[in-house]
């Protein structure tokens, strides 16, 4: 009963949050929202027996990601930013698609029928393996996918030094 | 009466941590209040002068006058100031201190929570520090604390990378990012992990000191240039929340370093029983620090200052005697060494201020970018290769170490 409060709590805010990250005219005040979002998204991991998710997600997105955010928002005028209109012209278009996704999903999981099986609990490692569980998946499991992820990674990364030195030239 | 309180405080987990929660805040508050008296103290005496000498006996009273003006102070919102965020920003940056020593283990009986992603927690928490900097910075609408808060975001950003591969070596030695089962494998192990990766420690250490924004690396609040940084338009008690929050920051980094890598809670020398005599250091300190109290006593000219000074001797001989007895002595061994060498880290710190300029700013980047990064990894590989092949000599070991997993 906790557990389905909390994450009431979470969802709701989760969802609240990320409304006002694409509503606020501001900048700085949406990544201050999208903070919250990603905290959000992080207690629900959290609920969910993943303390590692719930860590990585608070350091690389909320310590890492939205800082860089803010770093190059901050650079930008406010104040001539405020007054501008939003480029988002297609909002009618967008309210019918985003209606037709949430009616499409209710009717799945109110029939339960689709080929939507969840599974009643969800599978939890104990306490103190969560972390090597996810270590193992990674680098045995899962390894070819993730060194071919970390080389497009990698060679973004040296596509933007790059173009950053050719334009310094 | 006074046993059921203990029984019912013991068996309600929830009230227990309330309890320890409440212990560690009041007895950081203070140590942070006069973290900052023992600052102006020792660059006093390292620049050949005497620091606050006027209120109280030696200036004793100092961090409570400060205190007591910075809550009295009007609390300035500058025209033009981002309201919200100017008022929630100092807010941030004192939670993300305090809230990281809920997984310090203070001594092996004495922490808050021990929770199995204790380090990444702490990571976490702390990165989120930096959001009362940018956002103060920001929020204030003025160009000497938007200079600095981009310069600090910078300067964070650059070196919790080198922090944080630096504490991946520790990690693969303890095989565990539970802080309390680093303290105790490094019992395990009759080493502390400082010795088998000493180069993990200097990169952490100055990581840390860039981190805290302290000097040498202290131009987010470069006075000749930037005034006093992202904190410029802050006065009375969000600026002291500020203040606290710098403070706390270099209690937690020390905390931090004291635990990967000095052995926590533990004597030194914690496997050689040839020294169990060490066990005695708390009386000993306390006797000590009641002698210095007398020569400084015998120093001052004013009587009611040498009534005070007889009082502070006489209350530190008190405590002598009670940590005399053994099952206290038993006790607070832990707190003890743990504080002891969380001491030795302020005090460096304060030393180093007394000690380097203060770097420029592309100095900065470029040994936080092409030198400690780059050692950082190539610790991290070395350690990982010795690591792989000790495990692999230690075969019996091994088989125990991955069976655990």
């Amino acid at each position: 009963m906790a557990e389905l409060v909390t994450f009431i709590i979470l969802g709701l805010l989760a969802l609240v949050s990320a409304l006002m990250v694409i509503t606020r005219h501001n900048a700085v005040h949406s990544a201050i929202w999208l903070v919250i979002t990603l905290f959000a998204v992080g207690g629900i991991f959290l609920l969910q027996h993943a303390e590692f998710l719930f860590a990585v997600q608070v350091i690389l997105y909320v310590g890492g990601i939205t800082v860089l955010f803010l770093f190059v928002v901050m650079l930008v005028d406010i104040d001539v930013q405020l007054k501008q209109a939003r480029f988002a012209r297609q909002w009618q278009l967008a309210l019918v698609t985003a209606f037709l996704v949430v009616a499409q999903l209710g009717y799945a999981l109110y029939n339960h029928g689709l080929g939507l099986n969840l599974p009643s609990r969800p599978m939890v490692p104990a306490p103190a393996q969560n972390t090597q569980a996810v270590g193992m998946a990674l680098y045995q499991n899962y390894m070819l996918p993730v060194e071919i992820a970390s080389i497009l990674l990698l060679v973004a990364m040296v596509g933007a030094v790059i173009m950053a030195k050719r334009k310094l030239q | 009466m006074l046993e059921n309180a203990f029984e019912f405080v013991m068996a309600t987990p929830l009230l227990l941590a309330l309890i320890k929660i409440l212990i560690i805040f009041g007895v950081l508050s203070g140590i942070v209040a006069y973290l900052v008296y023992m600052e102006r103290k020792v660059l006093a005496f390292m620049q050949a002068r005497l620091g606050p000498m006027r209120v109280g006996p030696w200036g004793l009273l100092q961090p409570v006058a400060d205190g007591l003006k910075l809550l009295l102070k009007e609390d300035i919102i500058p025209a033009g100031a981002d309201e919200w965020l100017f008022l929630l920003a100092p807010a941030i940056s004192v939670f993300a201190a305090f809230t990281v020593f809920a997984v310090i283990p203070f001594a092996g009986n004495f922490y808050v929570t021990d929770i199995n992603i204790g380090l990444l927690f702490i990571l976490a928490i702390s990165s989120l520090g930096i959001y009362g900097i940018i956002l103060g910075g920001w929020a204030s609408n003025s160009h000497y604390p938007l200079l600095g808060a981009l310069r600090s975001s910078a300067q964070l950003v650059s070196y919790e990378v080198a922090g944080g591969m630096a504490l991946v070596g520790v990690l693969l030695l303890s095989g565990s990012l539970s802080m309390v089962d680093i303290v105790e494998r490094q019992s395990g192990a009759g080493v502390w992990y400082v010795f088998l990766q000493p180069v993990a420690f200097l990169i952490y250490v100055i990581a840390a000191v860039a981190e805290t924004n302290r000097n040498p690396f202290d131009l987010p609040e470069a006075e000749s240039e930037l005034t006093a940084g992202f904190h410029t338009e802050y006065s009375g008690f969000r600026f002291a929340l500020y203040f606290m929050a710098e403070y706390t920051n270099m209690v937690v980094v020390s905390c931090i370093a004291v635990t990967l890598f000095l052995g926590g809670w533990l004597r030194p020398f914690a496997s050689v029983s040839a020294l169990d005599f060490l066990k005695f250091a708390p009386i000993v300190a306390f006797l000590g620090a009641a002698i210095f109290i007398v020569w400084l006593g015998l120093k001052s000219l004013v009587t009611l200052e040498r009534y005070f000074f007889v009082v502070l001797a006489a209350a530190c001989v008190g405590l002598a005697v009670l940590v005399a007895y053994p099952a206290i002595l038993n006790a607070i061994q832990g707190v003890f060494w743990f504080s002891a060498k969380v001491l030795v880290f302020l005090y460096a710190f304060i030393w180093y201020r007394a000690t380097f300029p203060r770097y420029r700013y592309d100095q900065l980047m470029s040994i936080g970018w092409r030198v400690m990064i780059p050692l950082a990894l190539a610790n991290l590989i070395v350690t990982a290769v010795l690591r792989y092949f000790w495990l692999a000599h230690h075969a019996a070991t091994a088989v125990a170490v991955l069976g655990r997993q």
